[in-house]
């Protein structure tokens, strides 16, 4: 018996002494550890540029980053690329601090929402690093690339819409994420002009939300067409949504009968206007977003620009852009697709 | 009569040594291995990620876990006692709408606190209502508050992301330490886990929870109020959860309706981890509380190198996976190996 007390007391002993030698090594590199995070090793040589796209698994958002590369590549810089999997608010956060820690230089968002995100960016600003929002914007950033000035991507939908159903009848909004500032601002913009304009006289019944969720988006757009079977247009201003609620309708009853205008990607789209799902739809070029964002970048951490209205800087293939007023540039107009053009566009792919 | 002697001599002996002996009896193996697990996963993050070795790591690591460790606590403790909580996530949200609503209105913080705990009071005691009361198994009433109180959420605050929550509270609960990183909310988080310790390993009523976990029958038989101990459960677990959505949203500035969904199943992955029993009646806090810290420090090693989510989902998987497995298959290794060292000594005798 004593021999089997004193077996255990020699294994505990034992494992007494690996466990303070663990928590005296792990402690003392803890503490040995810089006082601040230490620039990663060659960050002299190349500039490093990282991306956090909304969210990925998004071919939207692949397609802007694929811009991104080749600006980044263009430019000599280190092109990496973080993101969640989802588009919730605090999803970027881990991720801003990734870049925080690991001295980034240039960080290029787009922003789940405008203040979630602020505390962790204003950490890297304060480590020096230089902030652009792109596609949705924040309040914390020293540049806003927008694609489209806002207005006009509101216009020209409801262009579109008119144009399909006239001014009257009953009509839906089916948006990304219900915090989504690019989002809202268009819809902001959309219901304003509504309000405004006598031609515009619909009545907005609903606004749902597919989270830039394709399942989601596609349940959505049933749930529409279901609690409002008079609905004679659908406004989706997201490519997730717009893909959805176009094979919905492609399958369905409603097919023709319902108008659907909004922001896809014409490879996703091209089917739809071929069966007559979709007569026209409007968007931009979104790896010019992400080729901007890296010209910008570049122009921001080399002193270049400060961000300040009115300063001009050159962005490679797309020429020379004017930063307005609070840090906005505009990348471009808004495109509009339709079954005359849409063929033009296989290029914006993913 | 020698022999009683010789065996007087030999209990003083075992006597000096027995503190120690009895202290290692006491000490769960399984934690100890957990805790050798988690320095080794420090000091292997420190030396092969560059940047990990920092005040900063230490910084953004714990305010990243301070939710899922308080959540933890109080789960840990209805899982030992056979049952489960699956609102909890979303009783942090239902807080952080009303904290939102009620800073959107204009009213103080001070108010918006206490009614956001005030709903975690109430959310609890329904869920303790349903489950000691009206005697539903704590799965299903969960999965059904689960959902009814993120829809609460959405009806209070809607679809507004609420921002600008008053300096002195952000800059508290944000701040941190400048010379360690420790953020200053680490002390009340410290006396929660204290607390915890407390109730499940030195009282009264954290025996009746084992009891409870290994029978209701028995734990009723042995004096024990299953009624009054199961509702007080999901009253501290609702809480608990208020006070992880008052720090959730001052940490993030910005209170959505879907503040912290889908936080549950991380919570409850990280308790089965730290050695509690799905089937109620086994584990520890201390286990509980490591466990968080190693998922933590394994996911931000992850994160740090820019590995993607998906193969971080993976890994969490397979450590839970493995955290239920392994010990069955100690268990097994261990009777082999005791079986045939008596058949050797049974042999050896003859």
């Amino acid at each position: 018996m004593s021999r089997a007390s004193r077996q255990r007391k020699l294994s505990f002993k034992r494992a007494f002494s690996v466990i303070a030698l663990s928590a005296a090594v792990s402690l003392t590199l803890g503490a040995c550890a810089s006082g601040t995070p230490e620039a990663p090793e060659g960050s002299a040589d190349a500039l490093s540029i990282t991306y956090i796209p909304k969210n990925l698994n998004n071919p939207y958002t692949t397609v802007q980053l694929k811009g991104g590369k080749e600006g980044a590549a263009e430019l000599g810089m280190t092109y990496l690329e973080v993101g969640a999997l989802d588009a919730a608010a605090d999803s970027q956060v881990p991720f801003i601090q990734t870049e925080v820690q690991n001295g980034t230089k240039i960080i290029v968002i787009a922003a789940n929402d405008p203040t979630a995100v602020c505390p962790a960016l204003e950490e890297a600003r304060a480590g020096g690093a230089k902030v652009i929002t792109f596609d949705s914007d924040a309040e914390c950033r020293d540049l806003f690339i927008n694609q489209v000035d806002e207005k006009e991507v509101a216009l020209g939908q409801l262009r579109q819409l008119f144009d399909q159903i006239g001014g009257k009848g009953e009509i839906a909004i089916l948006s990304a994420t219900a915090n989504a500032p690019n989002q809202n601002s268009w819809i902001k913009a959309m219901r304003e002009e509504i309000a405004s304009n006598p031609d515009y006289e619909w009545d907005v019944v609903a606004e749902v939300y597919g989270d830039d969720d394709d399942a989601k988006s596609f349940q959505e757009a049933q749930g529409l067409m279901q609690a409002h079977p008079n609905l004679k247009g659908i406004i989706s201003p997201t490519t997730v949504g717009i893909a959805a609620t176009a094979r919905y309708l492609s399958t369905s009853e409603y097919k023709g009968k319902v108008a659907l205008v909004g922001l896809g990607l014409p490879p996703q789209m091209k089917e739809f206007i071929k069966d007559g799902t979709v007569t026209a739809f409007a968007l931009w070029d979104p790896s010019d977003v992400g080729y901007l964002a890296a010209h910008a970048g570049k122009a921001l951490a080399d002193g270049t620009i400060t961000g300040a209205a009115g300063e001009t800087f050159t962005a490679g293939r797309l020429g020379s852009y004017t930063i307005g007023e609070n840090g906005r540039i505009i990348v471009g107009p808004l495109l509009e697709f339709n079954a005359e053009n849409i063929d033009q566009y296989d290029y914006i792919t993913f | 009569m020698s022999n009683s002697k010789v065996e007087v001599v030999n209990e003083n002996k075992l006597d000096k040594g027995s503190f120690f002996a009895k202290a290692w009896e006491r000490v769960n193996k399984r934690d100890l291995f957990l805790l050798l697990a988690l320095f080794g996963v420090i000091i292997l993050n420190s030396i092969s990620i560059p940047n990990f070795s920092s005040i900063t790591t230490v910084g953004f690591l714990l305010m990243d876990v301070i939710p899922i460790l308080l959540l933890a606590l109080t789960t840990a403790l209805i899982i030992i006692s056979a049952e489960i909580d699956l609102s909890i996530a979303s009783i942090v949200g239902l807080s952080a709408a009303t904290i939102g609503s009620i800073i959107q209105r204009g009213d103080d913080m001070l108010i918006a606190a206490g009614a956001a705990l005030l709903v975690g009071l109430i959310a609890g005691a329904f869920n303790g209502f349903l489950v000691a009361y009206v005697g539903l198994p704590s799965l299903a009433a969960t999965i059904g508050t689960l959902a009814l109180y993120r829809g609460l959420a959405l009806v209070v605050i809607g679809d507004a992301s609420v921002g600008n929550f008053p300096e002195e509270w952000t800059s508290f609960v944000q701040g941190r330490s400048e010379l360690t990183g420790i953020p200053f909310v680490i002390p009340v988080v410290i006396v929660m886990i204290v607390w915890a310790i407390i109730v499940l390993h030195a009282s009264p009523l954290g025996r009746g929870l084992y009891a409870l976990g290994y029978s209701k029958e028995a734990a009723k038989f042995v004096g024990v109020n299953v009624e009054w101990t199961k509702f007080v459960l999901f009253v501290a677990s609702g809480l608990m959860a208020s006070i992880a959505g008052l720090y959730w949203v001052l940490r993030y500035g910005s209170a959505r309706s879907d503040s912290a969904a889908g936080l549950e199943l991380t919570v409850i992955a990280a308790v089965l981890l730290g050695g509690v029993s799905i089937f109620g009646g086994r584990g520890t806090i201390p286990g509980v509380v490591v466990s968080v810290m190693l998922i933590a420090v394994v996911t931000y090693g992850f994160r740090l190198q820019r590995i993607s989510d998906v193969i971080l989902v993976i890994i969490t998987g397979l450590l839970l996976i493995a955290s239920v497995v392994g010990p069955n298959i100690y268990q097994k290794i261990r009777e082999k190996l005791d079986s045939s060292s008596r058949n050797k000594k049974a042999s050896s005798v003859q």
